[in-house]
């Protein structure tokens, strides 16, 4: 039995590899996506608008000024009066970011003591507040190694204090990332698994493979296998991209990382499976699959949180794998969640996975016929 | 004579390899049928394509109807009908809106569809089944439709390629008669076949062979029988040189008492109120070659599939070496081999990639499984495909391989669906071969065919028609319930046609 399940294993993993549009699928859409993100992530961003709150009114203050004003990155500097402008004009995308420098910033840096200054960015436009924070930081840094150098002995002591309007802390990126990583990991099982059976029944094969001495059951594992095993590995490489990429921490055990992910493909395995089962064509399979990702992520918590979403649907997302996932996702990278909270997602997530592989499996015998 | 397609030094290279058309010189007479014919991979296709101007050759002249098919393809287009070997049928629609659309296509006027269509439809004994689904047609009726769509543009030049394969007996006759009809009304047909005795009814015939010409002629002159024909064919590619056959000497039989080896009973499948198979009983002893015959649509395949337990049965039951296939469907599985109808290998894994998977799913261990490869690529001449993706064989490589894959693991049974359909004489000769081989070793053989000279190297054939086995006995028993002088294909229409008239045949 086992050498049977193995050749199949293998003539699988051919037939994805020689059929290009397997390939395609598994290789291109990451690839692209993460590369976008990539790109748009570490993009130099120039001409940014910015305004400034005096309050200092001193050389101090009004020479860390004309370094802003002085960078390539920035293009208008605008000097406002109030606090009350600059909620106005980040309203109005006037400007993405604006300083605040108190009044005692002069005198503070005279006598050597620490000082603040505010950013206020934009939260809505997440890529270019963190990339002009970064730039921020860099330029009150050599401000303060230019005109008092005796202070960086001790540590720097102008301190950036930033706030993110509209989306504190800035870990959408991360999120973002993440989520990504689980929706692609979703797209390539659900296609790999989803095009395998329809695409042996199109070409006539399957009939082959049912007189052949394999059982059902073989067959099952033969097709969950691979698909499983190239999910995995392209899960690990994405994450490995983010991890060093986009610095996303990791904070997880990996233990635990990879019994959930293993959980979580077999769930979405046991519905590519289901559609391919049910399905003449490749092309009925594939739309099938779309038919249940769509919804699945929108009802996975990823665009809104499911506390918001109406009672029914709330309901409706207890047999979404997506959701239970996405927790344990952020959760293992972002939030070093304890093993309990991760057992509370990951046994739905093996019920899910129970379900959707035995109704797989029904379908796939009852349409033997 | 007239010619409507001549040909001066024509070649065809699609690689640096070997010509697909070498040198060939041709005219092809206006009004009559001829008949291309040639082993698989002889260049019937590509001959064709370059008369209508869809490939353009390396050297050499065409005049199709008097035009340049490499500059005048638009001008050819309008003027001929060509039927390519897989017709573009789209199955979704329907028979009338199949007919609209390449009418369309055609630039037929509105105002002269409806009289084209009636003839058609007429001629094709189509006009009752206007509603329905291209792809609920039977292949006969599939391959008719093709036709009529083909015939819209009252084409002055018909090429038909390869028309008839997978079509039965009967209606492969009224094609034959309708394209007859055609061809006294003036048209010129260009008529790739792999029957021959198709070909031998043909006002004249061409015998192509690795892009060559070698025999272009009347038919009749080669020989005044059908099968006489055949043998002269054959001889003029090269022969067929029975050897004992390698595959029958190498298998293995596992040995066993069973009488009868393959056993239907009651066998039924029924769609809604209708009949696909009803209640066939029959038993097939050891060692026995078993064909089924019947007209496209008859149940064969449906009785194909609920034998070897790819369809359920409505009623009843199939035993394999006794061992009941609803109820021990793994057990009695191992037993069988079976090349299906459709060429079902993996289309993208190279031979030697299938040969390998269909080794390691029949269980061979390592050490076993190479000797057998290397054995299979020996026997069937597989050297020079090895690396080759099955879907680019040639036909009769993709069915040799078929047949390879399905007796791997020597089984006791085997079960052949349509071996040889679309394939050239000669490996039609080294098929029946190893089949007759392997069942003097005593494996028990259930096969489908359409080509009547292959029903007669069954031991004991079963007449299929409507769900129903209307007749069963050996090829003399069939033949004499018609007369002592019948072919078989005389007794498979005749056979046919008295269940037609009485309902019942004794």
């Amino acid at each position: 039995m086992f050498k049977r399940i193995l050749a199949l294993i293998r003539k699988e993993f051919l037939s994805i590899w020689k059929d290009p549009r397997s390939r395609i699928l598994i290789v291109a859409p990451p690839l692209m996506q993460l590369l976008i993100f990539a790109h748009a992530a570490t993009m130099e961003i120039r001409n940014i608008d910015m305004a400034v709150l005096d309050r200092s009114q001193t050389v101090q203050s009004r020479d860390l000024i004309s370094e802003f004003q002085h960078s390539k990155w920035f293009r208008n500097v605008t000097l406002v009066e109030n606090e009350k402008q600059i909620e106005q004009m980040i309203r109005a995308k006037k400007i993405q970011l604006a300083l605040s420098i108190n009044t005692d910033f002069a005198n503070k840096l005279k006598r050597n003591q620490p000082t603040n200054i505010q950013v206020i960015l934009d939260g809505r436009q997440t890529n270019t507040a963190s990339i002009a924070n970064g730039y921020i930081a860099s330029i009150v840094a050599q401000y303060e190694a230019e005109h008092f150098p005796q202070r960086l002995k001790s540590a720097p002591q102008i301190n950036l204090e930033i706030r993110n309007w509209f989306n504190p802390n800035l870990i959408f990126l991360w999120y973002t990332v993440i989520s990504l990583i689980t929706i692609l990991a979703t797209t390539i099982a659900l296609v790999l698994t989803s095009l395998s059976i329809a695409r042996e029944r199109e070409m006539g094969t399957f009939d082959q493979l049912i007189v052949s001495p394999l059982s059902a059951f073989e067959i099952l594992v033969g097709k969950t296998v691979p698909p499983l095993i190239i999910s995995l590995v392209m899960t690990t490489l994405m994450s490995l991209f983010v991890i060093i990429f986009f610095k996303v921490p990791f904070t997880g055990s990996i233990l635990l990382f990879y019994i959930s992910m293993v959980t979580y493909l077999l769930s979405i395995l046991g519905v590519g499976l289901f559609f391919s089962s049910i399905c003449k064509t490749q092309q009925q399979a594939i739309l099938g699959a779309f038919t249940f990702q769509m919804p699945a992520i929108l009802l996975s918590g990823y665009i809104s949180p499911v506390e918001d979403m109406p009672m029914f649907f709330q309901h409706l997302t207890l047999i979404n794998p997506v959701r239970f996932f996405l927790v344990i996702m952020k959760g293992l990278f972002l939030k070093n969640m304890p093993a309990e909270y991760i057992f509370q997602n990951l046994i739905p997530l093996v019920f899910i996975a129970i379900l959707s592989l035995s109704a797989a499996s029904w379908m796939f015998k009852r349409n033997l016929d | 004579m007239i010619s409507s397609i001549e040909i001066k030094n024509l070649t065809k290279k699609f690689t640096d390899n070997e010509p697909a058309i070498d040198n060939l010189t041709l005219d092809i007479e206006k009004g009559r049928i001829t008949g291309l014919i040639g082993p698989d991979g002889a260049g019937k296709t590509t001959l064709l394509r370059l008369i209508t101007g869809l490939l353009l050759p390396n050297e050499g002249e065409i005049s199709t109807l008097g035009l340049n098919p490499t500059i005048n393809q638009k001008l050819i287009n309008a003027k001929i009908g060509y039927m390519p070997q897989k017709f573009g049928l789209y199955e979704d629609l329907s028979v009338i809106e199949n007919l609209n659309l390449y009418a369309e296509l055609k630039e037929i006027p509105q105002n002269e569809k409806e009289k084209i269509f009636n003839k058609v439809l007429t001629m094709t004994d189509l006009i009752r089944f206007k509603k329905r689904l291209a792809g609920a047609l039977s292949g006969g009726m599939k391959q008719k439709l093709g036709l009529a769509c083909t015939l819209l543009g009252t084409p002055k030049l018909l090429l038909l390629d390869e028309p008839s394969v997978g079509v039965d007996p009967i209606s492969r006759r009224e094609l034959i008669k309708m394209v007859r009809e055609l061809a006294t009304e003036g048209m010129t047909i260009l008529w790739s076949t792999a029957y021959l005795d198709e070909a031998h009814s043909f006002d004249s015939c061409i015998v192509l062979n690795e892009g060559k010409i070698i025999y272009n002629g009347l038919p009749h002159d080669l020989s005044e029988t059908g099968k006489g024909f055949e043998q002269k064919v054959i001889e003029l590619m090269g022969g067929f040189n029975p050897q004992p056959s390698e595959l029958a000497e190498k298998f293995e039989l596992k040995e066993h008492n069973v009488e009868y080896v393959i056993e239907a009973l009651d066998l039924t499948k029924k769609y809604g109120d209708f009949y696909a198979v009803k209640n066939n009983t029959f038993h097939i002893k050891k060692g026995e070659i078993f064909g089924l015959l019947g007209p496209n649509g008859a149940g064969k395949s449906t009785s194909f599939k609920m034998m070897c337990g790819l369809s359920t049965p409505s009623a009843g039951t199939a035993k394999i070496m006794e061992q009941d296939i609803l109820k021990n469907p793994s057990k009695a599985r191992s037993y069988l081999g079976y090349m299906a109808q459709k060429f079902s290998l993996y289309g993208d894994l190279s031979v030697m990639q299938n040969l390998r998977f269909f080794a390691g799913v029949y269980g061979l261990n390592i050490f076993k499984r190479k000797d057998k490869i290397d054995q299979i690529v020996e026997i069937f001449h597989f050297k020079k495909y090895l690396n080759h993706d099955a879907k680019e064989l040639p036909l009769g490589y993709k069915q040799r391989l078929s047949l390879a894959c399905a007796v791997m693991h020597n089984p006791s049974v085997l079960f052949l669906d349509e071996p040889t359909s679309g394939v050239d004489p000669v490996t039609r000769r080294e098929f029946w071969h190893h089949i007759k081989g392997l069942a003097q070793k005593g494996v028990t053989v259930m096969v489908t065919t359409h080509f009547m000279d292959e029903a007669e190297f069954c031991d004991r054939i079963s007449l299929f028609y409507q769900g129903e086995a209307i007749a069963t006995g050996s090829p003399t028993e069939l033949k004499n319930m018609i007369s002592p002088t019948a072919t078989m294909e005389d007794a498979f229409v005749g056979l046919i046609e008295r269940y037609n008239e009485k309902g019942v045949l004794r």
